[in-house]
Formats: structure tokens, C-alpha cells, sequence
């Protein structure tokens, strides 16, 4: 009884797929399109252009690429839960801010009338745990006092804009290099220095993206994010603690935006307290074109790096191309909205 | 015979990904009639009502209407051809107005810009009226109670004035006293030439009301015939495709020691004055099946959720083998030994946007855990295809999305998520709520089942008969109080029923 109805339900598939291999192929063509759009764009380019590909264009574009995929990174979490962070240009800002003043200032303790230098992995250390904390704020603000993700984030964009810029009056931190007598120098080797060619930003993009890959698909963690953004109601009555981990993307988003600050920090060997403006823009549009869905619930870490060398060799290109700044920012608006539209369509042919 | 079909659907066929929900079916809709559209789930039933509705798209066939073929691409074209529905879910803004309800989309207007509320209202008014509901158009929907809802519903479609009605299990939510309302409007409306389409799983209501029954099974079209000299046992041989035992009679199993205990359980209301849960006390016992019967508003769901973990509650004793169920943290009580098959698939059970496999792993995945925090893949495989087994699961893929599946094979995977949790006690609400005959048997050998694995089963079921057929026990709530508890041996449908009407001040004697 139970083996023949089992049967039958396989059969009606295959007789499908005979039907309809074009729309299957159809629909792969569609499932790849980032991937295909990606290609498309560094084949254009390396053809009209001869600079493109030539090796320090290509670790030029990488770099610039590292920063917002660290970013699109922590978001792609936040956003599968449903949520969303707007803080994280501020945290960036705020990150280098300070890691900027430990290096130059030390650590002041008044009580004690001394002040404390540290070495520069402690320092690094006690930038993501700041990262991290601002992150923690966000999550217990949404998931504590009921917020919207929206305007929790929206104000931490401000806080931590405005903590920035009180750490030194609106200064920048110049010259981190630390001195060898206070032990804290090698910071700017984090921006300066390379591994096999290429530089550490790359390779920490290229670190974390392994990492929450893994953290997405094989650890419980990342499946209860999925759910928690699929539907929280029957995450929370199928044990999923909706509220810690919801909070703990927060905190993954904000140890993501304190590693972009320090890069930042390191590359400049200076910090400055606007930097990272309207980053978070950018992480959000790496995390669609790839392909993640803003209701959450639908999505993929890999989309969103993919997502950001989209953003990211379309911006090279058109600067080796002499295109005027103003046309590159019409540009990538018209694509992000594109890949948003195509995404639209794949979900209708989803559910044909 | 011909004469008297308004609409007709031909070869109508329905592909969707992974399964094909219909395939050449014919239906007739008789004018001034009632053609009662009856199958398990996944049937198609509301597939095929959907696409006469103009609501989804049929992949082959055609729908001739007054001999002429028409092809409504959405719900405004079906309407304006006359083609009216009400939906098995309902479909109100519970933050609008009753009258603004039953007139979204359709609103009187002066000059075709302002909404005329008077005139809405006056018309909602005499909707209700003849609906024999006593509601105020003025009152927001979000605070009627779901019967009510549903005759707003009802009044929405009568708004439109339309010549064929489709109703899609309308009566899910009514009372008795509202259904009688309902078809006697039926009757008024068939007075006036209006074709109706009824879809219910209530099998007596539509011996009640119809005059032609159609029967669909796996998306075939099965038989069609007058209503006329057939019996329950005809449709439901057709409906199921073997013979199906009118009374359940659970296999034996044994009744051990108590597992779950609770004492002087109290659930405050939010706001209100009366307590939600009042002073309920209760055991389970290992390989029990304790049936929970009231009322809407008895308390049956709040309990539940107290078990779980999810309300401020508070309770003197409330025991899983004799370990204090303390924490307010819904994974440590399924940890502890207890899991709740919710009410409601869609909206609490299920995740839409995972597949099959992740729907039934999510609560057991630390289960799962091998090195370095990663789920061992192969392990949750096979635990999964374990239970897709065991429940026997019709499914082609457990990777395919959750929405593949039927209404009965979906609850099957919340019953199988919550067994791969391991659970002492299982708390299903409702398990057999919107799934067609030969599913709730299968739901039903389930628990037994289960029940003879020495678990202790506690559901809610607000159908008697059901309760009747399957508990060891019964326990009667009414307004958050236990009322009475019955054994099986000494319960009658009368006495539950008055004991479910205690504190209502209604006089149940029908």
C-alpha cells in the first residue's frame, strides 16, 4: 500500500522534467545568474580593456572587493533572520577610531593616573570585542525591547558615528606606526603586508567566507537562522531560541564591521572618524544582488561575496574606463535594482 | 441534463513543480444548485476551485461559462464574470471595520472618490442581518471571535451578488446554530438561481446541502452524481478508494505510570479580569491517551503553551517523571521530554521557506552534532528518512520544499519533527484539523502507536466524535477550568458537551 503510493509520486516528477528541460535549464541559467553576470562583466572588460587584468589591477580590485564582502558577510546573517543593519559603516568608523587612539594614545587610566600601551594583537583583539559590544547593543535593543531592526540599527548608525567622532574631537588619528619603546608597533602590516601574492584583507575575506559558509549550512546555528527568518512563530515552538540567536547576528555583523575598520585603519596607517559612510549601502546592495531575500529566510553567504565582486569589478572597470563618477553611481544603482527585479522573477518561477 | 449547467470545466489539468495537482478533470456547476466538491487532502479540491476563481492558472483544459469560454487571470476578472469565492483561510484586515471589509475593493463611493461609509454600512447591516449575526459594521474585525470572522466573510461574498459561489470549507469555524444560519442562506440563494460550490470534510453537512456531490482523489475526478440514493459509505469508499471502518477502534496498548503531572495551574489574563487557565490539574500516564475536549476560548491551546514554556504561569506542581519542568525556555522542555504538535501547520509548525528535511530536523538538531559544532549530514539523513517511513510520507524528495507536499503529509512532518525530538509526552492540538478521512486515520494508528511505545499523548480536538473514538481519558475544559474527566467507558457525546458548556450559560439541550 505504502510502496505503491510512493511510486506513483515519483513517477509524476520525471514525467515533468521530460516536458520541461528547457525551463529547468531555464531556471539554472536563472539560479546563476550573479555568477553569470560576474563573468560577463570581467570577459567585457578584460576585452575593452588591457589594464584590467594585469596582476596589480586585479590585487587593487580584490582589496576594494575584501571590504565590502566582510561586511556583506556579517549582514547576509542579519538579513536571513529578517533583519537588517544599518550600523555597520559607523562601526567601521568607529573601529579604527579605536584601534587609531590605542595605538597613538594608549589606553588612559585616570583613577590610576598612568596610562597602558598595548601590543597590536591585543589591540586588533580589543577592536572586534568593541565591534562585537556594539553589535551585542543592537540585538538586545531589537530583541529585548522589541524594536524594529530598522530603527534600532538606524540609531546605532548615529551612536556610533557620534562616539567616532568624540574620541577625537572630530581629528583624525595620523601615523600609527607605534613606536618600538612602547612596544606597539606593525599595525599598518595588516593593510600593507601579503601572503602568496596576496594581500591579508584578502585572505581574511577569504577566512571568514569559509568559515560562515560552514556556520551557515552546517552548524545548527545557521539552520535556526534560516528558520527564525522563514518563520519565527514555528522556529520558537520548535526550540529554536529565536531571540539569542537573532541577537547573536548582530554580533557577528558588528565583529565583521570592527575587522573592515581596522583593515581600513591599517591600509590608510591613519584613522578617521568619517570613514565607512554609506558603507552599510553597500554591504545590503553585495547581499541582494546575490541573491538573498530582505523578507529572510532565503539566501546565501557565497550570493552575497559573489555579489560583491559584481559591485566590485563593475566600480574598477568603469574607473579604468575614464567613466565620470556620477555615471558609475547611476550605473550600479540601475544593476542592483535589476538583480532585484530578476530575483523577483525567479521566485514567480519557483512557484509555477 | 445539459440544460441546466451555467459553468462547465473540461480537461482541466495542473502542473506544478513535483507533483501534478490536477489532471483532466471535468466539473460541472448546475444552475441554482449545490454540486458539493468532497476528497481527501491533496485532492485537489482547492486547486480546481481556485482556478475557476481565476486565482491560479490551469496548464490545459478550458472553462466554458454560459457556453461561452472564458479565462479569468484573477480573482477581479472571475467576479466581474459573476464568480464569487470564499476561501478556506480567511482573508480579512483585522485592522478595518467590518463594513470596510466586506467592501475592500469594492467601495460605494460619492463621486467615485470619497467612500460613502453610511451606505456601506447600511448594507453591511443588512448583510449581518440576514445572517442572523447581531455585529455592529463599526467593529473592527480583530475583535470578533473566528466564527464571526468567517460570517464576515461569508458577507463579503454576498456583497458581490454574484451567480456562482465557491465556499471552501466555510463552516470550519461556525458553530452549530451558525451553520444552520449558513445554510439557510445557501437555500435563499439557490432560490434566486444561484450555482454554489461546496467544499467541506464535514461528510453529514454536505449530505445536508447538496444536490449533486463530485468526488476528486490524487487530482482525478472519481465520480459525479445526484445526491439522490447515496449513502456515507459510497463517498467515502470513493473518497479513500478502499473500504474505511465508520468507528475507530484503537489497537490496545498499556497504561503505565504517571509522566507528566501538573497542580493548580494558573494562567492571569493579559488585561482582563478572568483568568485565562483557573486551577487546572492534570496527569498523564506513560501510554495514555488523554483526549482534551471545550469550548473555543477553553484554555486548551493557552495549556499547552504553559507545558511548553511560553507564558508567565504559575503552577505549584508541574512535573515531567517526576523532574520539576522549571525553566520558561521552550528547547530546555523539549529537552526535558515534551513537544507540541501546534495548531495551526502555516502559521506555527512549519517553515515555507525550508525543505522537507530542514522542516523535520529543526527541532532535534543538536542531535545531530558532530566535530568542530557541525551536523553530521548522514546521520540526519537517515534519521529523517526514517520517520518520512515509519509516517509513511508521500513525498518525492525530502529536499523539494515543504510546500510540495499535501495538507496531510505536511502535518505528518510536524509529527515527525516533533518524534525526532525523542519526546515522553506529546501535546497535539488539533492534529487532525483540515486533513480529510483516510489521513486522520493514519494520524490516528500514529498515536496509537506511539502510545504503545509507552509515550504519553495529550491532544485537543474540538471534534466529539474524534475524541470519543480515540482517548483513554477525557478531560473537559470550559472558560480555563478542568470540569470534569471521564474514562473512556463512562463518556457520551451529551455529557461531554454539557460538561464543555459549564460557566457559558447556554442551554446545550438541543
Amino acid at each position: 500500500m505504502i510502496k505503491a503510493k510512493n511510486d506513483m509520486s515519483v513517477a509524476d516528477p520525471s514525467q515533468i522534467t521530460q516536458r520541461s528541460g528547457l525551463a529547468i535549464l531555464g531556471k539554472i541559467l536563472v539560479s546563476m545568474r550573479a555568477f553569470i553576470a560576474l563573468f560577463l562583466l570581467l570577459g567585457y572588460f578584460a576585452i575593452i580593456n588591457d589594464s584590467f587584468l594585469t596582476q596589480s589591477n586585479l590585487v587593487i580590485l580584490t582589496k576594494q572587493v575584501a571590504i565590502n564582502a566582510i561586511l556583506g558577510i556579517g549582514m547576509t546573517f542579519v538579513i536571513l533572520t529578517g533583519g537588517i543593519d544599518l550600523s555597520v559603516g559607523s562601526i567601521v568608523g568607529l573601529a579604527g577610531m579605536v584601534a587609531g587612539a590605542l595605538i597613538n594614545e594608549g589606553l588612559i587610566l585616570e583613577i590610576f593616573g598612568i596610562v597602558v600601551y598595548f601590543n597590536v594583537w591585543i589591540i586588533i583583539a580589543i577592536t572586534l570585542i568593541v565591534g562585537m559590544f556594539i553589535g551585542l547593543a543592537n540585538g538586545v535593543i531589537i530583541t529585548r525591547f522589541n524594536v524594529a531592526p530598522f530603527i534600532a540599527t538606524l540609531g546605532m548608525l548615529y551612536v556610533a558615528r557620534g562616539l567616532a567622532l568624540l574620541s577625537a574631537n572630530g581629528a583624525t588619528f595620523p601615523n600609527l606606526v607605534g613606536s618600538p619603546e612602547l612596544g606597539n608597533t606593525g599595525f599598518p602590516e595588516l593593510g600593507a603586508g601579503s601572503l602568496l601574492g596576496l594581500p591579508y584583507s584578502v585572505w581574511i575575506m577569504i577566512f571568514l567566507t569559509i568559515l560562515a559558509v560552514f556556520i551557515a549550512r552546517k552548524t545548527p546555528f545557521g539552520r535556526q537562522v534560516y528558520a527564525i527568518g522563514g518563520n519565527e512563530r514555528a522556529a520558537q515552538l520548535s526550540g529554536v531560541r529565536v531571540k539569542r540567536i537573532t541577537l547573536l547576528t548582530y554580533v557577528i555583523s558588528g565583529f565583521c564591521s570592527a575587522m573592515v575598520g581596522l583593515i581600513i585603519a591599517s591600509q590608510l596607517v591613519a584613522a578617521h572618524p568619517a570613514t565607512g559612510e554609506t558603507f552599510e549601502l553597500n554591504a545590503i546592495a553585495a547581499v541582494v544582488l546575490g541573491g538573498t531575500s530582505l523578507a529572510g529566510g532565503r539566501g546565501t553567504v557565497f550570493g552575497t561575496i559573489i555579489g560583491a565582486f559584481v559591485i566590485g569589478v563593475l566600480r574598477n572597470g568603469m574607473v579604468l574606463e575614464g567613466l565620470s563618477s556620477f555615471l558609475q553611481i547611476i550605473i550600479t544603482g540601475v544593476v542592483i535594482i535589476l538583480a532585484v527585479v530578476i530575483d523577483q522573477l525567479q521566485v514567480r518561477l519557483q512557484q509555477r | 441534463m445539459s440544460e441546466n449547467i451555467i459553468a462547465r470545466a473540461e480537461q482541466i489539468t495542473k502542473v506544478y513543480p513535483g507533483t501534478v495537482a490536477l489532471n483532466k478533470v471535468d466539473f460541472n456547476i448546475y444552475e441554482g444548485k449545490v454540486n458539493v466538491l468532497i476528497g481527501e487532502n491533496g485532492a485537489g479540491k482547492s486547486t480546481l476551485m481556485k482556478i475557476l476563481a481565476g486565482v491560479e492558472q490551469a496548464t490545459s483544459g478550458r472553462i466554458i461559462l454560459k457556453g461561452q469560454e472564458i479565462k479569468p487571470r484573477n480573482p477581479r476578472d472571475a467576479e466581474e464574470l459573476g464568480i464569487g469565492i470564499i476561501y478556506q483561510e480567511l482573508n480579512l484586515f483585522p485592522n478595518l471595520n467590518v463594513s470596510e471589509n466586506i467592501f475592500i475593493s469594492h467601495e460605494r463611493t460619492v463621486g467615485g472618490l470619497v467612500i460613502d461609509h453610511r451606505s456601506q454600512e447600511n448594507k453591511a447591516k443588512e448583510l449581518l442581518k440576514r445572517l442572523e449575526q447581531p455585529i455592529n459594521p463599526k467593529t473592527l474585525v480583530s475583535n470578533l471571535r473566528i466564527g464571526q470572522q468567517q460570517i464576515v466573510e461569508i458577507a463579503k461574498v454576498l456583497a458581490l451578488e454574484v451567480q456562482i459561489l465557491i465556499m471552501d470549507e466555510p463552516t470550519s469555524a461556525l458553530s452549530n446554530a451558525e451553520v444552520e444560519v449558513l445554510f439557510r442562506v445557501i437555500r435563499e440563494l439557490k432560490a434566486q438561481g444561484v450555482s454554489i460550490v461546496y467544499i467541506s470534510h464535514k461528510l453529514e453537512e454536505l449530505m445536508q446541502i447538496g444536490d449533486y456531490i463530485t468526488i476528486l482523489r490524487d487530482g482525478n475526478l472519481i465520480a459525479e452524481a445526484p445526491m439522490e440514493g447515496i449513502d456515507l459509505k459510497w463517498i467515502v469508499d470513493n473518497m479513500v478508494g478502499r473500504d474505511a471502518s465508520k468507528i475507530y477502534e484503537p489497537a490496545a496498548h498499556d497504561i503505565g505510570k504517571v509522566i507528566l503531572s501538573v497542580r493548580n495551574l494558573t494562567l492571569p489574563a493579559p488585561h482582563g479580569k478572568d483568568n485565562i487557565l483557573d486551577d487546572v490539574s492534570l496527569d498523564l500516564r506513560e501510554g495514555e491517551i488523554v483526549g482534551l475536549y471545550g469550548l473555543m476560548g477553553a484554555g486548551r491551546t493557552e495549556l499547552f503553551e504553559c507545558l511548553m514554556g511560553l507564558h508567565p504561569y504559575y503552577a505549584t506542581e508541574m512535573t515531567l517523571d517526576g523532574k520539576k519542568l522549571r525553566s520558561h525556555v521552550v528547547s530546555n522542555r523539549i529537552e526535558q521530554g515534551i513537544m507540541l504538535v501546534p495548531e495551526d501547520r502555516q502559521r506555527e509548525g512549519l517553515v515555507q521557506t525550508l525543505s522537507i528535511h530542514d522542516n523535520m530536523i529543526l527541532a532535534s538538531l543538536q542531535r545531530y552534532l558532530a566535530r568542530l559544532l557541525s551536523l553530521n549530514t548522514k546521520k540526519e539523513k537517515d534519521a529523517v528518512g526514517q520517520y518520512v517511513h515509519d509516517l509513511s510520507i508521500k513525498l518525492s524528495n525530502t529536499r523539494n520544499l515543504i510546500s510540495s507536499l499535501s495538507g496531510g503529509n505536511q502535518q505528518k512532518v510536524v509529527v515527525g519533527k516533533a518524534l525526532l525530538t525523542n519526546p515522553r509526552v506529546l501535546l497535539m492540538d488539533e492534529p487532525t484539523r483540515g486533513i480529510d478521512v483516510g489521513a486522520k486515520e493514519e494520524i490516528f494508528n500514529i498515536m496509537v502507536q506511539l502510545a504503545q511505545q509507552g509515550l504519553g499523548i495529550l491532544f485537543v480536538s474540538t471534534e466529539l466524535k474524534e475524541v470519543l473514538a480515540i482517548s483513554d481519558r477525557i478531560v473537559v475544559m470550559s472558560k480555563g477550568r478542568v470540569i470534569r474527566e471521564f474514562n473512556r467507558d463512562e463518556a457520551t457525546e451529551q455529557a461531554l458537551v454539557e460538561a464543555s458548556a459549564v460557566g457559558h450559560g447556554v442551554d446545550v439541550a438541543q
